[in-house]
């Protein structure tokens, strides 16, 4: 039998029918990207024990401006990698769920009555930069495989730590994530309406695939490249300042 | 045979309320099967849209526990058989009664868009490599979860401004096919509103035919809108090429 229950109409912030933990997922991902950001400016602050032996923090690599620039030279490189992940696709996603609940969760009520532009309007029409803030975080990426390169090399001739192979890691997740970012993909081949020029598909149709690939994982590579770089710096700051021992396996 | 509590909304948009009824749940039954069960047993008026069955017409739409479903592809072994179970009608678009809404909004946004425009005359061959990202685009059932459940449309209701990933899929087909030669670009900026779209995925959550509505559709759009409005590079290399 039936009987009547309620009228309803549910609006503001969290209202929903959902009887699932929708909120996990913004929580999780607030209390990540928080700590990570407050991590990485403090490490950026301090401006010393970036360097140990052959390891160099990836927070101040390419090394710039170490005699003529009056602050952390963290600053001088911190600002392309953090617009390239601010501007990215994922994050972007990410963040305007868990610090803007806009929205919070899929069918979940958001703040009500404020006046929502998108990324019509500054400062988030500023997220069609994304590509440019690639093309450097494309060029960091050799200076940071060339760190990973020079960590094999110790005073007493070549040997592998655990420090070369945190750097390789390191070096490796940024790339994953790099290469699979959404611009990449588009300017690789899905800018085309057809793969065929000149009678011929092969090359910018592989590359296409290629990206998509990575793409296709790119929450996975950003999450995982996140970490490891914020551990890659904490690492070296451990041996830089006594704290840890560096384990030499080779 | 166990039983399930179901609360079902009932309604018009001006007076809406729930009503609770004890529903038999058998092996295989999805949601549709319970709204019909109420139907036939309890509540012979329940308005409710259906058509295959199949999750291949898109008719069924319905919140079911607050999130956008077709309900005869929720299986209610998938819920927990000791809780009431929800059943409402997709937010977004105006309720005619009960579970069945007004989306003539989504045809006449449909009708706004540049219809494929092949080249006159040849059309010279077609290659797969070119036809995967298209085909999959073809298999939206036009459903509206994913129009129901974005919140450009659902909670800040830019019905006026803003297309919604429905049609930014059909616009993605059109835009990528190898043969089709007019261009949207500037209707996605302006009336389309691409840029009210804060990739938040949500459409891509819902959408029971698994196309990767963002990833595959909105963004490649919002990067060949960028190639247009603001990449200066890209702007002067066309000025120096003349494409």
């Amino acid at each position: 039998m039936a009987n009547t229950v309620r009228a309803l109409e549910e609006r503001g912030l969290g209202a929903t029918q959902r009887r699932d933990a929708w909120w996990l997922q913004p929580v999780a991902v607030a209390a990540g990207l928080g700590a990570f950001v407050i991590y990485s400016t403090w490490a950026a602050l301090q401006g010393n024990n970036y360097e140990w032996g052959p390891y160099l923090s990836p927070f101040y690599s390419p090394l710039l401006g170490k005699d003529w620039w009056p602050f952390s030279p963290a600053f001088l490189i911190l600002w392309a990698p953090a617009g390239f992940r601010a501007t990215c696709y994922y994050y972007r996603k990410a963040y305007y769920r868990a610090f803007f609940a806009d929205p919070p969760a899929c069918a979940v009520g958001e703040i009500a009555e404020h006046r929502y532009c998108g990324e019509t309007k500054f400062p988030f029409i500023l997220q069609n930069m994304h590509r440019f803030f690639f093309y450097v975080a494309l060029l960091l990426l050799v200076f940071l495989w060339h760190d990973a390169y020079k960590s094999f090399f110790f005073e007493n001739g070549i040997g592998i730590g655990l420090g070369s192979l945190v750097l390789t890691a390191n070096a490796s997740l940024l790339s994953f994530y790099t290469l699979g970012c959404h611009s990449l993909r588009h300017f690789v081949g899905g800018k085309l309406d057809t793969f065929q020029v000149g009678g011929n598909c092969t090359m910018r149709h592989s590359c296409w695939k290629g990206v998509t690939r990575l793409n296709e994982h790119h929450m996975l590579w950003a999450w995982c490249s996140l970490v490891m770089v914020g551990f890659a710096d904490f690492y070296v700051r451990m041996l830089a300042s006594g704290i840890f021992t560096d384990l030499r396996l080779l | 045979m166990s039983e399930m509590v179901i609360r079902v909304s009932h309604g018009t948009t001006e007076k809406m309320e729930e009503k609770t009824y004890k529903v038999p749940v058998g092996p295989g039954m999805v949601v549709l099967d319970a709204i019909h069960y109420i139907q036939s047993h309890f509540a012979p008026d329940l308005a409710v849209r259906w058509n295959c069955k199949a999750a291949k017409c898109g008719s069924c739409s319905a919140e079911v526990n607050g999130k956008p479903k077709l309900m005869c592809k929720s299986r209610m072994d998938a819920y927990d058989q000791n809780e009431e179970l929800v059943v409402h009608p997709i937010k977004t678009f105006p309720r005619i009664k009960d579970l069945v809404t007004d989306v003539s909004w989504n045809y006449r946004v449909n009708k706004t868009i540049t219809p494929f425009t092949p080249p006159k005359g040849n059309f010279g061959k077609m290659y797969q490599a070119d036809m995967d990202r298209v085909q999959e685009f073809r298999k939206c059932i036009e459903c509206f979860l994913c129009q129901s459940v974005c919140h450009v449309l659902r909670n800040h209701e830019k019905h006026e401004e803003f297309a919604g990933p429905r049609f930014f899929v059909r616009i993605a087909s059109l835009e990528m096919h190898p043969l089709d030669e007019a261009s949207r670009i500037k209707f996605l900026k302006e009336e389309g509103g691409l840029g009210y779209c804060n990739i938040t995925k949500c459409c891509s959550e819902v959408c029971p035919e698994d196309i990767h509505i963002t990833d595959n559709a909105i963004i490649p759009l919002k990067e060949r809108v960028v190639d247009e409005y603001y990449d200066p590079v890209q702007k002067i290399f066309r000025i120096f090429s003349g494409k």
